[in-house]
């Protein structure tokens, strides 16, 4: 007879501050450049970051993208609300970047401290990276894993710092800014953000974590991650954020380019709870080399809108891809989420298992795409994509398209879609749980292939997000 | 015959109570009392309302009721949800129990049994406690650590009812055909179960079946059998040999004459 493990914290849900994440610091004294886009504005972000050449021209080529590409039309939910020209590309508080918490302007580190960050770092993390509007206000790494060779750094402070020819060499080279108009956008504009570098053969002991707050009104964040995972090495990184709610159109157009080289593994995690009046569109993409791995593990929560799909491109023999992913669209909410994999070399596999779950109107769409080329022989893909409706008016949309042209491939996708049934919540009351602790017990479940995923505190994050979600509190 | 039935002091008095699911009455004026510690068995054929009662008492709401009133430990519970009333010391075990994925058993067992603070144990009391009752049940501890009855055989959910009884030690249980399906080392298990849960919590029980070798080994006080929706006769022990011997026909002939 085997033990019994310890209780499993993760399925419990722990009772949650509602004002967790949404709660607003004074921008008093900050710098804010002017709303709306012009060559002026991104020679200005240039100038503040003093950075090269090629990239100003990388950001005025940007621009000119930007301009002459359309907006998207007939893709998944309206953005008909996101107007430009009421958006300040760039705001700071004007701190610098400081390495001890204690050098963090009080209003802010007090944000970060209620969002958790010092905490953890503490406690479980190796590195920690912290912006606030446009800039990175906190960054710092455990001594032994800079002892490793590991670089962990703004792009900006990287740039000056003896990395300026691998940042040239690999940014905006997965997501050029020919991509689509918010590439482009995010090409012209981007500010802060992570550089990440692991040597060859180097396993990072903890994860890293870059946490991005958006704390002011009408203004949008475009920070770059870039990571370069070389051949044999090892990284968990973790990305969270959030935003406090307003009744302006926020915008969030990061940019994530994720390099894993020959036998390397990323596994790459995002707990994302923008405010519901935010616009996510995002990209993320990674290349995989031989034998390398990328695992996403992705939580969706938040923003009004939101367009993501990280893509994984498997260029090496052998190298892999797994997906888990879960999106909660509630009241106010359309998320169009998915997953692109494009699977390019012999032996090749890629696993996604996504779970949606919608509420109060909300409205949440899974669109996938593998791409099994002709090199891709004995390929090996599965898609499965479990959706949850928890009432009449919410909506669930499974669109998963599969072009395969390796005839040696094995591909397989299925998808369910259902609702709790009544004889579950009857059976859960008949124990002493109340309705709605037993739809949030049922919703937990739903969820927990994908939050067993997350170390333990995130996965109490998501727990507490969903119960938050399940209540209708989170504005 | 009613008189000698319902009583002011029983620990559960259901009056007059008619029951419909989905606009079908099933159950017609029904009176049924049971006292503190005693055990009813209640029997019938297939499709006699048993199971209809049985979660009309629990307050299941895909059970309306019509007319009629529940009082249980002397607290009117008539208009009170399943929740409430299982809080007050009222326990049904499913004839089907519902597989809940992502919902470990061990920390639902733990979650239930937190929401009444007359349990209340420290964290390494309950391990110890729900090993032994495991153990009692002769469940491998592994399923401590799997999804709430999810990929379990009829056999083992019906250990996990027999788990969360013993835990929660409610004063009345009502056991939903808890025989059914069960081979006959579980239904030993089982049985014994139900003796340990008697001697240790003292709690009444209403024992739902139409298959009387459950309760060879089960000390019964009552008997009542329904057909139709009512209960067509009270009676004590006695009338389980009666029902094993002839079945349910003369009960039934009677109820079509009633009715």
């Amino acid at each position: 007879m085997s033990e019994p493990s310890a209780p499993k914290r993760r399925s419990e849900v722990a009772d949650v501050d509602r004002s967790l994440y949404d709660f607003v610091k004074s921008e008093e004294g900050y710098e804010r450049f002017d709303d709306g886009l012009s060559e002026e504005i991104v020679r200005e972000i240039s100038a503040k970051k003093d950075e090269p050449k090629w990239m100003l021209d990388l950001r005025l080529r940007s621009l000119e993208i930007y301009e002459r590409t359309p907006m998207p039309a007939n893709w998944g939910p309206s953005i008909e609300g996101l107007d430009m020209a009421h958006i300040s590309t760039y705001v700071t508080s004007g701190a610098d970047q400081a390495t001890s918490w204690e050098d963090v302007p009080d209003d802010i580190k007090d944000t970060f401290e209620r969002l958790g960050i010092p905490e953890a770092e503490r406690t479980s993390l190796a590195g920690v990276g912290a912006q606030y509007d446009s800039e990175l206000v906190y960054h710092n790494m455990r001594e032994e894993v800079a002892e490793l060779g590991v670089v962990y750094s703004g792009i900006e402070e990287a740039l000056h710092d003896g990395w300026e020819n691998v940042i040239r060499e690999h940014f905006m080279k997965l997501v050029p800014p020919t991509d689509h108009k918010f590439a482009a956008l995010h090409g012209a504009v981007w500010s802060g953000g992570s550089f990440v570098y692991v040597p060859a053969g180097v396993t990072l002991p903890y994860p890293l974590q870059s946490y991005f707050r958006l704390n002011a009104a009408g203004a949008g964040q475009f920070e770059h991650t870039l990571i370069i995972v070389e051949p044999g090495a090892d990284l968990h990184f973790i990305e969270g954020c959030s935003a406090p709610k307003y009744n302006v159109a926020n915008l969030h157009a990061g940019c994530v380019e994720l390099f894993v080289g020959k036998g390397a593994r990323l596994r790459y995690s995002t707990i994302e709870n923008w405010s519901k009046n935010m616009y996510n569109l995002n990209t993320k993409r990674a290349r995989v080399e031989e034998d390398g791995a990328i695992e996403w593990v992705s939580g969706s929560f938040g923003s009004h809108v939101s367009y993501l799909y990280p893509s994984s491109l498997l260029m090496g023999a052998r190298s892999s891809c797994e997906f888990t992913g879960i999106t909660f669209a509630g009241a106010g909410q359309d998320l169009d989420t998915g997953c692109k994999v494009h699977l390019a070399a012999p032996d090749t596999r890629a696993s996604v298992a996504t779970k949606s779950i919608s509420k109060g109107g909300g409205v949440s769409t899974f669109r996938s795409s593998v791409v099994v080329a002709p090199k891709a022989e004995r390929a090996k893909v599965s898609v499965s994509c479990q959706s949850l409706m928890l009432d009449d008016e919410s909506r669930s949309d499974t669109i998963p398209a599969m072009d395969v042209r390796s005839a040696s491939a094995q591909v397989g996708h299925e998808a369910t879609i259902g609702r709790i049934s009544d004889d579950t919540i009857a059976y859960l009351m008949s124990r002493g749980i109340s309705e709605d602790e037993a739809r949030t017990m049922v919703v937990n479940g739903f969820a927990e292939p994908i939050s067993k995923e997350l170390p333990l505190e995130y996965a109490v994050e998501m727990n507490n997000l969903i119960k938050l979600e399940m209540e209708g509190a989170i504005g | 015959m009613s008189d000698t039935l319902n009583h002011s002091n029983a620990l559960l008095d259901v009056r007059d109570l008619s029951i419909s699911v989905e606009d079908a009455e099933i159950l017609h004026h029904v009176d049924l009392s049971v006292d503190a510690g005693q055990c009813l068995v209640l029997m019938g054929p297939n499709g006699a309302g048993k199971t209809t009662l049985g979660h009309a008492i629990m307050g299941d709401v895909a059970y309306t009721r019509d007319g009629g009133t529940i009082t249980f430990d002397g607290e009117d519970l008539t208009d009170l949800s399943a929740d409430k009333r299982a809080l007050a010391g009222i326990f049904l075990s499913y004839q089907a129990p519902v597989e809940i994925p992502g919902v470990p058993l061990y920390s639902f067992l733990r979650t239930i049994c937190q929401k009444r603070p007359e349990l209340k144990m420290s964290a390494r009391q309950f391990r110890q406690r729900v090993r032994e009752l495991a153990a009692e049940l002769d469940m491998d501890q592994s399923y401590l650590t799997r999804e709430l009855n999810v990929g379990f055989s009829g056999g083992e959910k019906k250990k996990v009812e027999m788990l969360q009884l013993l835990l929660l030690q409610p004063k009345l249980a009502i056991l939903d055909e808890t025989d059914s399906g069960l081979d006959v080392d579980a239904l030993t298990i089982v049985s014994k179960g139900i003796e340990t849960y008697r001697r240790e919590c003292k709690g009444a029980l209403i024992i739902i079946t139409h298959n009387t070798r459950i309760l060879e080994r089960v000390e019964v006080d009552r008997v009542a059998v329904m057909v139709d929706g009512r209960i067509v006769e009270h009676g004590g022990p006695s009338l389980i040999t009666d029902i094993d011997e002839r079945g349910f026909e003369a009960y039934e002939a009677r109820s079509s004459e009633e009715a």
